[in-house]
């Protein structure tokens, strides 16, 4: 068997694996399919809000605001779903013992971090896409003029970028059994905070808006945003794409070496060891 | 048997663990009574070095040197905190180490690690899995990772667990519902699905009832006379170590103090009661302490 025919075996190993815990842990994946569903709707629901708590019926667009924090609760689900994949697998290694299995194998970090965020990247799609489709018929999204295959290709190109934040963010965990999954948090906070979620970033003060300059997710929400509520054809959408790709061009290749240090740390300090 | 070629060579290996105190400056106050710079051993036997134990530094590992033959089972016997599962991280890649040389096959371990671990594979002493998976889910996964096709891997699982006694049943349901015996056995056949030339086992049998370990001993003695695998065992259990080891080396903080075979270890402790020694008495002879003692 070829190197090449081996490591795809192997990189399928991680998408195998990590579907077949989604498979055992269905009850907790409905709850956790729930809570972000009840939680993007309520968010959402704020637009429709907004025209009854201003009392302004006339001069705000409730449907524009509602599919301004639809857009901006799918692309915040669907890319930290990806930066949580990546970095709460290692968590559970960690918490199970089987990390020195994994990394005694002869196989390289690219090759499991591929498989990791192969797995990341249609799970996340396919929790995000459930949502979508149940906020879209609730609140009969009228989508005629959005440029949908512009957005999408604006949000797979932002994947890039958070897998390689996400690689990074991985080390935590396996450097911090304990509390490293929580430290990762740290990460999806501030990017929440200075990427425009669920408002513009102009709103935010100066030192927030530079910040915002050096999320991905910044770029994604504004391309996705101007391809379903703009119609933005795919000219315009590339000065929010390349930004993202060069992220991603960057980040993933920093994440694995940042990953392979730390592994490396851990190996000479025996941080491996589930106990002691 | 014919011993080959080595298959390990362990040239003077060191780890240690944290490091050495430093000593600032208000650590001088006061300092007759707090006693803050003393150095002295722990109870496990290894070399500590406190200040005012806020630093700990503890030495593994020392200068150990010992080679493996192809086709040999060797035994490392030391009681816990001697540092056998240390050596058997080391040699399964899993711990770099501060000194020395490691040798798999000819492949110097710090150098080539990826080629190392395609000839290893390793049994430790807890039995780590993804627990709400199957023995077969697991077991496919881990696999995967050396190159097998799920085909091939879901034959030799059943073939594998059944024999070493596993019901057809448990192998498809969550490794949650398993005793830690189950459990340690499926450990096993992880180990045994890569086929590796070189197994490291670190206290497999450890609480396990005497039934599996009669059929974990058995499988490990069948893999030396079938396949010619090349293993190390790790044990503090005397009768095992005896029983299945051609050489066995006695580790005692860590350090090698004795290694040879278990007839003539046996010759460096006087006859008890005028009968042949263990090689419990040959450890109390050479260490003054028994394994147990020294364990706790």
């Amino acid at each position: 068997m070829t190197q090449a025919i081996q490591n795809i075996q192997a990189t399928y190993a991680f998408v195998e694996r990590n579907a077949n815990l989604v498979k055992r842990y269905w009850a907790w994946e409905l709850v956790w399919l729930t809570y972000s569903l009840a939680n993007s709707l309520s968010v959402s629901y704020i637009g429709l809000g907004m025209e009854a708590l201003t009392g302004q019926e006339a001069n705000i667009d409730g449907r524009y605001l509602v599919l301004y924090l639809v857009i901006g609760t799918l692309v915040w689900r669907y890319l930290s779903l990806i930066f949580i994949w990546i970095t709460d697998i290692i968590q559970i290694e960690r918490w199970e013992g089987t990390i020195e299995y994994t990394l005694m194998a002869p196989i390289s970090r690219w090759v499991h971090m591929a498989g990791q965020t192969l797995f990341a990247v249609a799970y996340s799609f396919f929790f995000t896409g459930i949502i979508l489709a149940i906020s879209v018929s609730l609140f009969q999204i009228d989508l005629s003029n959005a440029n949908l295959v512009g957005g999408l290709l604006t949000l797979v190109s932002g994947s890039f970028s958070f897998i390689g934040i996400g690689i990074m963010a991985s080390v935590l965990p396996l450097l911090f059994p304990e509390r490293g999954a929580q430290m990762t948090h740290i990460v999806i906070a501030l990017l929440l905070l200075v990427s425009g979620v669920y408002y513009p970033v102009s709103v935010l003060p100066e030192a927030l808006q530079a910040l915002s300059a050096f999320s991905p997710a910044t770029f994604v929400l504004e391309g996705v945003r101007a391809a379903l509520l703009e119609g933005a054809p795919m000219a315009q959408l590339w000065p929010f794409i390349w930004p993202v790709l060069g992220m991603g061009v960057i980040s993933i290749p920093a994440g694995l070496k940042i990953f392979n240090l730390a592994e490396q740390f851990a190996k000479r300090t025996g941080r491996l060891a589930r106990n002691g | 048997m014919v011993l080959q070629k080595d298959a390990i060579k362990i040239t003077k290996v060191y780890k240690k663990f944290g490091n050495p105190p430093k000593e600032y400056w208000w650590d001088q106050i006061g300092k007759k009574n707090a006693a803050s710079a003393n150095h002295h051993e722990n109870g496990n036997g290894h070399h500590n070095t406190d200040n005012n134990n806020k630093r700990r530094m503890v030495v593994a590992v020392n200068q150990v040197s010992f080679d493996v033959k192809e086709g040999e089972i060797f035994g490392v016997l030391g009681p816990n905190g001697s540092g056998k599962s240390t050596l058997i991280r080391l040699m399964s890649t899993l711990l770099l180490p501060d000194g020395g040389k490691i040798e798999v096959m000819g492949h110097d371990l710090s150098l080539e690690p990826l080629t190392v671990q395609k000839l290893i594979n390793r049994v430790s002493v807890e039995a780590s899995f993804f627990k709400k998976l199957s023995p077969m889910e697991n077991l496919i996964y881990g696999a995967r990772l050396y190159g097998l096709s799920a085909k091939e891997t879901k034959v030799r699982v059943v073939e594998i667990l059944t024999r070493l006694g596993l019901d057809q049943h448990s192998i498809y349901h969550p490794m949650e519902e398993m005793s830690r015996g189950m459990q340690q056995k499926v450990a096993i056949a992880r180990a045994l699905l890569s086929r590796p030339s070189i197994l490291l086992l670190d206290e497999p049998t450890t609480g396990l009832d005497p039934v599996s370990k009669r059929e974990v001993q058995a499988v490990v003695r069948e893999l030396q006379e079938l396949d010619g695998t090349t293993i190390v065992l790790t044990t503090h259990d005397m009768m095992e170590a005896d029983n299945l080891c051609n050489r066995i080396a006695i580790i005692h903080k860590g350090e090698i103090i004795a290694l040879d075979t278990p007839v003539e270890l046996k010759k460096l402790a006087p006859p008890v009661n005028g009968t042949q020694p263990s090689l419990e008495d040959v450890f109390i002879h050479l260490t003054g302490t028994k394994l147990q003692e020294d364990a706790e």
